[in-house]
């Protein structure tokens, strides 16, 4: 088995633009303490990584990070936010030692794994050799569809794919159990003792909330 | 309020984006994308309607009632496939027996798009029940908050 080696093109510089960008996003998103600017820098962060992904040739995870990270999901975290604080609470500084000797040495055991990755495109990492070569060579023949993701997606993995819309059901049907009112034909309103008090739990704020369907 | 050009603006991206959506979804065997990416960017459709005209008129146009069936239906569509080829005489989302007599195998094709035809189903629905919960609860804002 011969040493691979990823070859050094223009592309690198990129690469490190982009990563370096996510490291100063990641940096900005930890100093600052308004929600409103973490989930903004959190969706361009999500595009940045989408980008990179585009030039890692991984355009279908490109794509979904681009709709769900940057799209989608900065969306409902302002939405989450409005319901909550738009203020990080100041952390206590008599536990940042702790932490930081945490961060370092996960950190660290990080960094020392990264040497024994293959490298970037080899063929014969453990991702590209066993089941994944598989798929990518009877495709053609078993599946006919041009995009290996989808083949790999919807036929060869389907069961794994149903668990996931599964999951993503179970989530929609658990914000409706917890924030929704009323049950979907219309159910009796029940009215909010919390609502008055003003207070920062989930039950706070159900009070406008009509109970039609 | 009358914010008269994101109103015009959102009114011509609406039918383009569901377009997107649409294209997204049937084309994810040729090309990068399916059933999750098509779901999301037609939910952001109405997400924008939202934005612009206000959560009750785009309630008004896609009633909560609806997603919560939509949602259901989504993975009815996607596990009925495979009821469907177990039917057949298949095993469990054997696509291959939709269509055994295709020297192309078009039954794969066909399973591939039932089954993320259900997957962006699933997922529009419940990404719009998410955003319209959250959204739907009007906290008092505090304006200092801001």
């Amino acid at each position: 088995m011969s040493e691979f080696h990823t070859p050094i093109t223009p592309i690198l510089l990129l690469d490190l633009s982009l990563l370096t960008m996510m490291l100063f996003v990641a940096f900005a998103m930890l100093r600052s303490r308004h929600l409103f600017a973490v989930v903004m820098l959190s969706g361009i962060y999500s595009l940045l990584s989408a980008a990179f992904f585009v030039s890692l040739d991984a355009v279908d995870v490109a794509f979904t990070e681009a709709a769900v990270g940057a799209g989608v999901s900065t969306v409902l975290m302002l939405a989450g936010m409005l319901l909550t604080v738009r203020r990080e609470k100041p952390l206590t500084s008599g536990r940042q030692p702790v932490a930081l000797a945490a961060v370092i040495a996960a950190g660290a055991a990080l960094l020392y794994a990264t040497i024994d990755m293959p490298a970037f495109g080899d063929p014969n990492s453990p991702a590209n050799a066993y089941v994944g070569r598989l798929y990518v060579e009877n495709t053609p023949s078993d599946i006919e569809v041009p995009n290996i993701v989808t083949a790999v997606l919807a036929s060869y993995r389907g069961f794994d794919t149903l668990g996931e819309v599964v999951v993503v059901f179970t989530a929609g049907v658990a914000v409706i159990l917890l924030l929704g009112v009323g049950s979907v034909r219309g159910g009796r309103q029940v009215a909010d003792r919390n609502g008055a008090a003003g207070g920062a739990g989930v039950g706070a704020g159900v009070k406008k909330e009509e109970g039609r369907g | 309020m009358e914010h008269l050009i994101l109103k015009v603006t959102t009114r011509l991206l609406f039918a383009p984006i569901i377009l997107f959506a649409l294209y997204v979804q049937f084309h994810g065997d040729y090309g990068p994308g399916g059933g999750f990416q098509a779901g999301v960017i037609f939910a952001v459709a109405f997400i924008l309607h939202a934005f612009c005209f206000g959560l009750e008129a785009t309630k008004k146009a896609m009633p909560q009632r609806a997603l919560t069936i939509a949602m259901a239906l989504g993975v009815l569509i996607y596990a009925g496939t495979g009821v469907a080829t177990m039917l057949l005489g298949a095993g469990f989302l054997g696509y291959d027996v939709i269509d055994p007599e295709s020297t192309h195998h078009a039954g794969q094709h066909y399973g591939i798009l039932l089954v993320e035809w259900g997957v962006g189903v699933a997922v529009a629905s419940t990404m719009l029940t998410i955003f319209y919960h959250f959204t739907g609860r009007e906290p008092d804002i505090d304006p200092e908050d801001w």
